[in-house]
C-alpha cells in the first residue's frame, strides 16, 4: 500500500510546523494550545468545587480561591473560548469551504498563532509570580490599587487580543476577496457565514479592550487618574469600556458554535437547512446588536435607570434572532434522514442547553428579575449554559464531525456515545444545581456558604467529577484513534458540503484539483 | 534604475485579487485602529464634560504654536507620501524615494517639536498623577496630563512605527520593488500615514484650542 501526501506527512520535522504558513497545520496547532488552554482551565474549575462542597475551608485559602477562580475565568475565556472555533476549525475549514488554497494572507496567520501563545506566556508569568484575584474582569477601583501579578496578566491578555483582531482582519478579507469562481454570497456554508460575522466583532470590540487594559496598566504605573476614585476618576467608566469588548465577545464565543451546529444539523439530516438567507441574516444581526447590550452588565451599578430601561429592551432584541436560529434548527429536522451520531448527539444537547442559556439571559435582562438575581450563582449557571453548553457542545459537535476529515482516522463511536452521557448528565448536574442556589440568593465568587446550600453545592461538584470523566474518556478515545483508528474515507457521513469532497486528510493544496468553479449550494442533498 | 519584478504569492489568482485583498485588510486594520483610538476620546469627552474649567485652564500650558506648527508639519508630510505613491505608480522610482524621504523627514520634525513640549511639561511638572509637580488652582488638574500624554504618546507611537516602515520602503524602493504594476507596500503603508495625521488633526483642537 502506497502512502498518499497529505499536509500532515507533506513535510517532516517539528520545524515545518512552527514556520508552516498552510492553514491546516496552523489550525492544527491552534487546536492543541486551545486544549491544553482548556485541560488547565478545567483544572482550576475541579479544585474550586472540590473547595465549594463544604461550607468552611477545605483545601483553598480565601486568597487562592480568588486567584483560583480569576484564573478559572481568564484561562477558559481569553486562551480557550475565544479562539476556540474560529481559530482551530475556522483556519482549517474556511479556505476549503470557499474552495481555494489558503487564507488571504498566511503569513498573518502564522504570526497571530505566535502571537497568541506570547500572550499566554505572559498570562502563565502572571500565575507563577504573584497571580491574579480581581477575577477575570479586571474591575477598577480593585485591580487598579490590588497587589499581585496584575500588569503581567493584563499584558498577556492585550496581547490576546491582538491575536485575535489579526485572525479576524484575516478570515474578512479571506471570505471576500478568496472564493471560487461562482461561489456567490449565499453558496457559502453558514459556517462561513458566522465566521465572517465573528470576525467583524473581533476586529470592532478588541481593540477597545486592548486600549481599556493598556489605561488600566497606565492607572497603575503612572496614576492616570481616569478609572480610580481616588484620583478623580470613575471606576464606572472602566466596566463600560470592558462590556463595550467583552458583551460583543460573547458573540465571538457563540456565533462559530452556531456555524457548526448549523454544518453538523444539515449533514446529519441530510437535508437542506431551513430557512438559510435568514440564517445568514440573523448571524449578522447578533453581530449588530451584540455592540448595543453592553450595559445589562451594569444595571446595578449606578447607571441611569433611562439608560438601563433601553440597555434592557436591546438585550430582549438578542433573543430574535436567536430564537430564529434555534427554530430553523429544529425545523431542519423535520422529515430529514437522521443519522443518530455523536456529533448529531452534541447538536441536540446544543440545541437543549442554548436555550436555556438563552431564556436564563432573557430573564437577567428583566430590570426586576436582575436585581435580585445579579452576582448570584444563577448568573454562573446562565453563562455556563450558553459558554458550555453552546459553545462548548457545538465545539465537541465540530470535533467529532470533522475529526475525520482533520486526522484521515474514525474514532469510537461506543466510546465517544458513553463520554456524551457523562458530560451531558455531568454538565446538567454541575449547572442545573446552580440556577436553583442563584435563585435561593447564593452569591457567585463566594469561598463560603450557610450550611443549608451545602446539599446543592455537593450535587455540583458531584456532576463537575462526572464532566471530568467524560472528558477524559474523549481523550482517551480521541489518542487512541491517533494511534490505531480505523482510516477515514473521503466523506465518511456522505455529507454534501464542499470540505468532505476532499481526501481525508486534505493534501497541501486543500484539493487535488482547485476547483474552478462551483455552482452547487452547501446543502444541495435533494439535488443529489 | 532597475526593476525588480513582484511575483504574485502562491495563493493568489493574480495580481488584482492580491492588491485589493492587501488593500482591505488594511482598511480593516485602520478601523480596529480608530476603535482602539476611540476609548481614549470617549475618555476626555467625559472628563471635559464633568471638568470644563479644569481643561481651560490645563490647556493654558500647551503651547498651541508647537501644536500647529506639528498639525502644517503633519498635512505636508501626508502630502508627500501621497506624491511618492503617485511616483511609485508612473515608475518614477527616484522622485518616490525623494518624497519618501520628505516623508521621513517631517516625522522626524513632528517628533522633535513634541519632545520638546514634553520636555517642557516635564521640567514644569505638568505630569500624570505619580509625577504631577505642577502649580494649579484644580486639584484634579493631573487627569488633562494624564490623558494628554497617553494621547499623544500613543500617537508618537504610531509615528515612530511609521517612520521604521518609512525606512523599509525606502529600501525596497532603492532596490527598485516599486512599479507601476506593484506598489501594494507602499499603498498600505500610505494609507496608515495618513490615519496618524487624521488622528492628530483631531487631537490638536482637542487639547491645544479649548475655551
Amino acid at each position: 500500500m502506497t502512502t498518499v501526501s497529505n499536509y500532515i506527512n507533506a513535510k517532516k520535522g517539528i520545524l515545518s510546523w512552527i514556520f508552516t504558513i498552510d492553514h491546516k497545520r496552523i489550525g492544527i496547532m491552534y487546536l492543541g494550545f486551545v486544549l491544553l488552554a482548556f485541560f488547565l482551565g478545567g483544572m482550576f474549575a475541579l479544585l474550586l468545587r472540590l473547595e465549594l462542597i463544604t461550607p468552611n475551608e477545605l483545601i483553598l485559602t480565601a486568597r487562592q480561591y480568588n486567584q483560583v477562580f480569576t484564573l478559572h475565568g481568564a484561562i477558559m475565556v481569553f486562551l480557550f473560548i475565544i479562539p476556540s472555533i474560529p481559530a482551530t476549525f475556522g483556519n482549517f475549514f474556511l479556505p476549503i469551504q470557499l474552495g481555494t488554497i489558503d487564507v488571504a494572507f498566511p503569513k498573518l496567520n502564522l504570526a497571530s498563532l505566535w502571537i497568541y501563545v506570547l500572550g499566554a506566556i505572559f498570562c502563565f508569568y502572571s500565575i507563577l509570580s504573584g497571580s491574579v484575584d480581581t477575577g477575570w474582569t479586571f474591575y477598577t477601583p480593585y485591580s487598579s490599587t490590588a497587589g499581585g501579578s496584575i500588569i503581567p496578566m493584563v499584558t498577556g491578555v492585550f496581547i490576546l487580543g491582538f491575536s485575535s483582531i489579526l485572525t479576524g482582519i484575516n478570515f474578512i478579507v479571506t471570505v471576500h476577496k478568496m472564493r471560487a469562481p461562482g461561489l456567490t454570497w449565499f453558496k457559502l456554508p453558514l459556517f462561513v457565514w458566522t465566521l465572517y460575522a465573528t470576525a467583524i466583532i473581533q476586529v470592532l470590540a478588541t481593540p477597545v479592550l486592548a486600549i481599556t487594559l493598556l489605561l488600566l496598566v497606565l492607572e497603575k504605573t503612572m496614576g492616570l487618574g481616569i478609572f480610580d476614585s481616588a484620583l478623580g476618576g470613575d471606576p464606572v467608566l472602566f466596566q463600560h469600556f470592558f462590556w463595550f469588548y467583552s458583551h460583543p465577545a460573547v458573540y465571538i464565543m457563540i456565533l462559530p458554535a452556531m456555524g457548526v451546529i448549523s454544518e453538523v444539523v444539515a449533514t446529519f439530516c441530510k437535508k437542506e437547512l431551513f430557512g438559510y438567507r435568514i440564517m445568514a441574516y440573523s448571524s449578522l444581526a447578533i453581530a449588530i446588536i451584540a455592540f448595543l447590550v453592553w450595559g445589562h452588565h451594569l444595571f446595578v451599578s449606578g447607571q441611569s435607570p433611562f439608560i438601563t430601561m433601553l440597555f434592557s429592551l436591546l438585550t430582549f432584541l438578542v433573543g430574535i434572532p436567536s430564537g430564529i436560529k434555534v427554530f430553523n434548527w429544529i425545523a431542519t429536522m423535520y422529515a430529514g434522514t437522521i443519522n443518530m451520531k455523536t456529533p448529531f448527539l452534541y447538536f441536540l444537547s446544543f440545541i437543549f442547553l442554548f436555550t436555556v442559556g438563552g431564556f436564563t439571559g432573557v430573564v437577567l435582562g428583566t430590570l426586576s428579575l436582575d436585581i435580585h438575581l445579579h452576582d448570584t450563582y444563577f448568573v454562573v449557571a446562565h453563562f455556563h449554559y450558553v459558554m458550555m453548553g453552546g459553545t462548548v457542545m457545538a465545539f465537541l459537535a465540530g470535533l467529532h464531525y470533522w475529526w475525520p476529515k482533520m486526522f484521515g482516522k474514525m474514532y469510537n463511536e461506543v466510546a465517544a456515545i458513553v463520554a456524551f452521557v457523562f458530560i451531558f448528565i455531568g454538565f446538567n448536574v454541575t449547572f442545573f444545581s446552580q440556577f436553583i442556589l442563584g435563585a435561593n440568593g447564593m452569591p457567585r465568587r463566594y469561598y463560603n456558604y450557610i450550611d443549608e446550600f451545602q446539599l446543592l453545592h455537593f450535587t455540583s461538584t458531584v456532576g463537575s467529577w462526572l464532566l471530568a470523566v467524560g472528558f477524559f474518556i474523549s481523550l482517551a478515545y480521541f489518542i487512541s484513534s491517533l494511534r490505531s483508528g480505523k482510516k477515514a474515507s473521503e466523506n465518511p457521513w456522505e455529507s454534501s458540503a464542499l470540505e468532505w469532497k476532499t481526501a481525508s486528510p486534505p493534501v497541501t493544496q486543500n484539493f487535488s484539483t482547485i476547483p474552478k468553479r462551483i455552482d452547487s449550494g452547501p446543502y444541495d442533498y435533494d439535488k443529489a | 534604475m532597475n526593476i525588480v519584478k513582484h511575483k504574485v504569492a502562491h495563493h493568489f489568482a493574480n495580481a488584482h485579487q492580491e492588491f485589493s485583498s492587501a488593500k482591505l485588510g488594511m482598511w480593516l486594520f485602520l478601523a480596529q485602529e480608530v476603535l482602539f483610538f476611540s476609548a481614549l476620546f470617549v475618555a476626555y469627552a467625559i472628563f471635559r464634560a464633568l471638568n470644563p474649567e479644569m481643561f481651560i485652564e490645563a490647556h493654558h500650558h500647551l503651547s498651541w504654536k508647537m501644536g500647529a506648527l506639528n498639525t502644517v508639519v503633519l498635512i505636508i508630510s501626508s502630502f508627500t507620501m501621497v506624491m511618492s505613491v503617485r511616483s511609485a505608480q508612473l515608475s518614477r522610482q527616484r522622485s518616490t524615494f525623494w518624497y519618501l524621504a520628505a516623508t521621513f523627514f517631517c516625522a522626524l520634525m513632528f517628533m522633535v517639536v513634541k519632545s520638546f513640549e514634553y520636555y517642557e511639561k516635564i521640567t514644569h511638572g505638568y505630569l500624570p498623577s505619580v509625577w504631577f509637580s505642577g502649580e494649579g488652582t484644580f486639584e484634579n488638574l493631573h487627569i488633562f496630563f494624564g490623558i494628554y500624554f497617553t494621547m499623544t504618546g500613543l500617537h508618537g507611537l504610531h509615528v515612530l512605527v511609521g517612520m521604521g516602515l518609512i525606512i523599509w520602503l525606502m529600501i525596497k524602493t532603492v532596490k527598485g520593488h516599486f512599479y507601476a504594476d506593484y506598489f501594494t507596500p507602499l499603498e498600505n503603508v500610505g494609507l496608515y500615514w495618513h490615519l496618524v495625521d487624521l488622528v492628530w488633526i483631531f487631537l490638536f483642537p482637542l487639547l491645544y484650542l479649548i475655551g
